[in-house]
């Protein structure tokens, strides 16, 4: 029902679990990697898994974001910081917290999932395949998720517009910030 | 392909990050983990906000169409701030890692432990 054409195939799932799966191990690799640099470019690559994981959620825009954002700057900077920083510190060991640590995120993770999966979460499939929404309303939502960019501008500069000029604020004074902290002296 | 494969998939990239985040040394890679744990944050709001049904439709079915898809899109409204704190955060972390390390030739985060006890 809901945009046809992502859902409810059997290419899609596949595409979701290679997705997922990479970036899972892309992920693991970050963490458990001694090199740093590349541990950086697997960062890289669970970014762009993130990317696709949004594609899959019909969130087209996200996606470029993340792409431009992420894959784009943040990876940058991370790897100028590296490259600044490595004739000194060879590699990222880990400290004696080691052992507890990885027996409470195991924990941590088996939580979140139970949780997930136990719920039960009042889903849209659900309550238009009931008939708890109108037609007009279900219309509606698949013509909001054929096209997304023009909601999420009305939402950001009318619903959320206070939150959107503060966060250009942010954005200003994280730049001068940074650039007071790093300036020679 | 549902709601509960994202979630899961976000609690497990999520915990990774915490490990991390706790575990390394060098603070850069600190800054990475950090990173995954925004990132399982932001799929599990995106899914939230494709799968569930929003509190505008589920508690008054009356509602207008108009009115009732007014805020479907939030979940993505919040994950585009996500990613600009998140910017910023990294911006200003890196900076800080960077001036620790012109000042003392290391970027352990327990080289920098002036506020200990």
């Amino acid at each position: 029902m809901l945009g046809q054409g992502t859902e409810a195939s059997l290419l899609a799932d596949i595409v979701f679990w290679v997705i997922a799966v990479s970036s899972i191990i892309a992920a693991l690799a970050v963490v458990l990697l001694k090199d740093l640099f590349r541990a950086a470019l697997f960062l890289i690559v669970s970014f762009l898994g993130v990317a696709g994981m949004f594609v899959l959620l019909r969130a087209e825009f996200l996606a470029v974001v993340q792409v431009l954002v992420y894959v784009g700057a943040i990876s940058v900077l991370i790897i100028f910081a590296i490259l600044m920083t490595r004739d000194v510190e060879e590699g990222s060991p880990a400290n004696k917290f080691r052992l507890p640590m990885a027996i409470f995120s195991a924990l941590f993770a088996a939580v979140a999932i139970y949780v997930a999966v136990s719920t039960n979460w009042n889903t849209l499939e659900l309550a238009i395949a009931s008939g708890a929404i109108a037609e007009e309303t279900t219309a509606k939502i698949t013509e909001v998720y054929s096209n997304t960019i023009p909601w999420i501008g009305r939402l950001l500069l009318r619903d959320f517009v206070l939150a959107f000029e503060v966060a250009s604020v942010v954005l200003l004074a994280a730049l001068i910030g940074a650039l007071a902290l790093i300036r020679e002296r | 392909m549902s709601l509960e494969n994202f979630l899961v998939v976000a609690a497990i990239i999520f915990a990774i990050g915490l490990y991390g985040a706790i575990t390394k040394q060098n603070a850069i890679a600190v800054l990475m983990s950090l990173e995954l744990m925004f990132n399982a944050v932001n799929i599990s709001a995106v899914a939230m906000s494709r799968y569930i049904v929003p509190v505008s439709i589920a508690q008054n079915p009356q509602t207008g169409a108009d009115q009732a898809v007014q805020f479907l899109l939030t979940g993505q409204v919040f994950t585009v701030f996500i990613i600009t704190v998140a910017a910023a955060e990294v911006a200003l972390g890196l900076a800080i890692v960077l001036s620790i390390f012109r000042q003392r030739a290391s970027i352990f985060v327990s080289d920098a432990a002036e506020l200990k006890n």
